[in-house]
C-alpha cells in the first residue's frame, strides 16, 4: 500500500464525520436563514431576506451580549493579568506547575455547577445577608447584570490567565534588568517593556473569552433569571419554544458573523503586535 | 502580590467548596449548614431519574470519547508531515469545529438531523419498520465532532515532537512500517492519546448546551441538573454537583499526569 493511499484511508472517517456533522449542519443553518416559518413551526422552504430584516426584533439580546461580553472580558483581563504576572515572574519553579494547574482545572469542570454555586452566594442568604450586617439593606444581586458579570468572570478567568502567563513567561528578564541598570523606575519598565511584550497573550486570552461569551447561554439563564438574556438565550427560545427555525437560523448566522468580525480584528491586532502561535493550547 | 493571588484562588475555589460543604448538611435547606450527614448522597444515588441520567451521560461520554479518540488519532497520524490542499482543508475543519460556539453547533445539528430524518424516515420505515430519531446516537456524533478535533490537536502536537531518528533506526534494523508504528511510534504517543480520551470524556460528560438541543427524549445528567435548578435549589443537587466535580477532577488529574509524562518523554 502506498503512503498516500494509507493517508487517505486514515483520513476518511474524520472527513466523513466533519462533512456530516459540521459542514452539512452549517449549510442547513445558512439555507434555513433565507426560508420562512411554516404554519406549524419549524421551517418552510423559500428565498427571502425577511428573517434578516427582522433581526432588530432581537435587538435587546444582541445589545446585552455586546455590552456584557466586552465588559466581562475586560473584567476578567483586569483580574487575570496580575495573577498571570505573579505566576510567571514571582513564583518559585517548585510551586509554579501546581499553581498553574489549580487555575486551569476549574475551566474543565462543569460550568453548569460552577454557575449554580453562585446562586447561593448571590442569593438572599449569601452576600446580601452579609451586607445587611454592615447596614446595607435590601441589596439584590441575583438576577441582575452584576450577577451575570460575576458568573462570566468566574467561568472564564482560567481561559484568560493561561495565554497571558505563557506570554509573560517567555519574556526575556534581562530586558528588565537592563532597564533597571539604566535607571528606569519599575512602573515605567512595566509600561514600556512588560506590558507591550505581553500583548499577544492579552489579545489571545481576550479573544478566546469574548468568542465563548458571544455564544453563552447557561450563565445568563442561571444567574440572570430571564431578565438578563443573551443571544444564546434567544436562540434556545427560538428553536425549542417558539420553534421559529428560519428566524432562529438568521440570528445564529448573525452571531457567527459578529464572531468572525471579532476574529478578523484580532488577527489584525496580532499582526501589529506580533504573536506566537502556541499561546492557545490550554492543557 | 501574594495576597492578591490568594484572593483569586479563594474566588476560584470558594463557591465550589461551599456546594461541597452544604452537600453534607443534615437539614432540608440547601443554603444553610445544619449538622453533618450523608443522607443527600443516599437520596441522590437512590433517585431513579438521577441514576438513569447518570447512566445516559456515562454511556454517551464513553462511546463518543472512544470514537473521537480512534478517529482523531487516525487523522492526526495522517496529517503529521503532510502538506498541500488536503492538509489545509483539515486544518480549517479542525479550527472551525473548535471555534464555532457550542450553541450554534447544537442548533445546526438539531435542524440538520431533523430535516434529514424527515426525508429518510418515510421509506426507511416502509422498508424496515424502523425510524431514525434524535437520541444517544446523535448526541455521540455531535460531541465526538468537537472532541475528535481536540484529539487531533493533542496527538498531532505530540507526533511533531517525535524523534525521527528512532523511526529511521527501526526501519534500518528491518522492521516493517507497521512494526515500527506499533513498537516505536505508538508507545510514545500513547500518553497524548489517553489524555485526549480523558478530555473528550470530560467534555461530553459536562456538556449541557449541545445535549440540550440534540439529545431528543434522552436526559443527560447536566440536563437533569439544569431542569432541577429551575425548580429550586436542594441539598440533593449539591450532592450530585459535588460528585460530578469530583469525577471530572479525578479525570483531569490523570490527564495532566499523562500529558506531563508525554512532555517529559519529548524532552528526553
Amino acid at each position: 500500500m502506498t503512503q498516500s493511499r494509507a493517508r487517505a484511508l486514515l483520513l476518511t472517517p474524520a472527513g466523513l464525520w466533519y462533512a456530516a456533522m459540521l459542514l452539512l449542519p452549517l449549510a442547513v443553518v445558512l439555507i434555513f436563514s433565507f426560508g420562512e416559518r411554516s404554519a406549524i413551526g419549524g421551517y418552510a422552504p423559500g428565498f427571502t431576506f425577511e428573517q434578516y430584516a427582522n433581526l432588530p426584533a432581537r435587538f435587546a439580546a444582541f445589545r446585552n451580549t455586546l455590552t456584557l461580553a466586552p465588559v466581562g472580558t475586560l473584567a476578567a483581563l483586569l483580574i487575570a493579568y496580575p495573577l498571570a504576572y505573579f505566576l510567571a515572574v514571582k513564583v518559585s519553579p517548585k510551586w509554579k506547575t501546581m499553581l498553574l494547574v489549580l487555575v486551569i482545572v476549574p475551566f474543565w469542570t462543569s460550568i453548569l455547577i460552577r454557575s449554580y454555586a453562585w446562586i447561593f452566594l448571590l442569593g438572599g442568604k449569601g452576600i446580601p445577608a452579609l451586607l445587611e450586617v454592615i447596614g446595607l439593606d435590601d441589596v439584590r444581586l441575583l438576577n441582575t447584570p452584576f450577577a451575570v458579570l460575576v458568573g462570566i468572570v468566574y467561568g472564564y478567568l482560567p481561559l484568560m490567565v493561561f495565554p497571558i502567563y505563557v506570554a509573560l513567561e517567555k519574556l526575556d528578564k534581562r530586558l528588565l534588568e537592563a532597564a533597571a541598570d539604566l535607571g528606569t523606575p519599575p512602573w515605567r519598565a512595566f509600561l514600556q517593556i512588560t506590558l507591550p511584550l505581553s500583548m499577544p497573550g492579552v489579545l489571545t486570552g481576550s479573544m478566546l473569552v469574548f468568542i465563548l461569551l458571544m455564544g453563552e447561554f447557561l450563565i445568563p439563564a442561571i444567574l440572570g433569571g430571564g431578565k438578563v438574556f443573551f443571544v444564546g438565550n434567544a436562540l434556545v427560545d427560538l428553536f425549542l419554544q417558539s420553534r421559529n427555525w428560519a428566524f432562529g437560523s438568521a440570528v445564529a448566522v448573525a452571531l457567527v458573523v459578529v464572531m468572525l468580525i471579532t476574529v478578523g480584528i484580532y488577527t489584525r491586532l496580532v499582526k501589529r503586535f506580533g504573536a506566537s502561535r502556541d499561546d492557545v493550547g490550554l492543557m | 502580590m501574594k495576597l492578591y493571588a490568594w484572593a483569586v484562588y479563594a474566588f476560584l475555589y470558594l463557591p465550589i467548596g461551599i456546594i461541597a460543604l452544604f452537600s453534607f448538611s443534615a437539614g432540608r435547606s440547601a443554603s444553610q449548614m445544619q449538622g453533618f450527614s450523608l443522607q443527600w448522597y443516599g437520596r441522590a444515588l437512590n433517585n431513579p431519574f438521577v441514576m438513569e441520567a447518570l447512566w445516559t451521560s456515562v454511556r454517551v461520554a464513553f462511546l463518543s470519547a472512544v470514537l473521537a479518540t480512534v478517529v482523531g488519532t487516525m487523522a492526526a497520524l495522517a496529517l503529521t508531515g503532510m502538506r498541500g490542499r488536503t492538509r489545509k482543508v483539515f486544518d480549517l475543519l479542525v479550527q472551525i469545529a473548535v471555534m464555532i460556539p457550542g450553541i450554534v453547533i447544537g442548533i445546526a445539528t438539531l435542524i440538520a438531523l431533523v430535516s434529514v430524518f424527515d426525508l429518510v424516515n418515510p421509506w426507511l420505515e416502509g422498508l424496515t419498520g424502523w425510524k431514525l430519531s434524535l437520541g444517544s446516537g446523535s448526541l455521540i456524533a455531535a460531541h465526538g465532532l468537537f472532541t475528535m478535533s481536540l484529539v487531533v490537536l493533542l496527538v498531532r502536537g505530540r507526533m511533531e515532537t517525535l524523534d525521527g531518528a528512532l523511526i529511521e533506526a527501526s526501519g534500518d534494523l528491518g522492521a516493517t512500517p507497521m512494526g515500527t508504528f506499533w513498537q516505536v511510534t505508538f508507545p510514545q504517543i500513547l500518553p497524548a492519546i489517553l489524555a485526549g480520551f480523558l478530555l473528550a470524556f470530560t467534555f461530553s460528560f459536562d456538556d449541557f448546551i449541545i445535549a440540550f438541543f440534540v439529545a431528543g427524549a434522552e436526559t443527560t445528567l447536566p440536563i437533569y441538573v439544569f431542569s432541577s435548578i429551575r425548580r429550586g435549589v436542594t441539598p440533593e443537587i449539591n450532592a450530585i454537583g459535588t460528585m460530578v466535580m469530583a469525577a471530572s477532577l479525578l479525570m483531569l488529574i490523570v490527564a495532566q499526569l499523562l500529558l506531563r509524562r508525554s512532555q517529559a518523554q519529548a524532552r528526553r
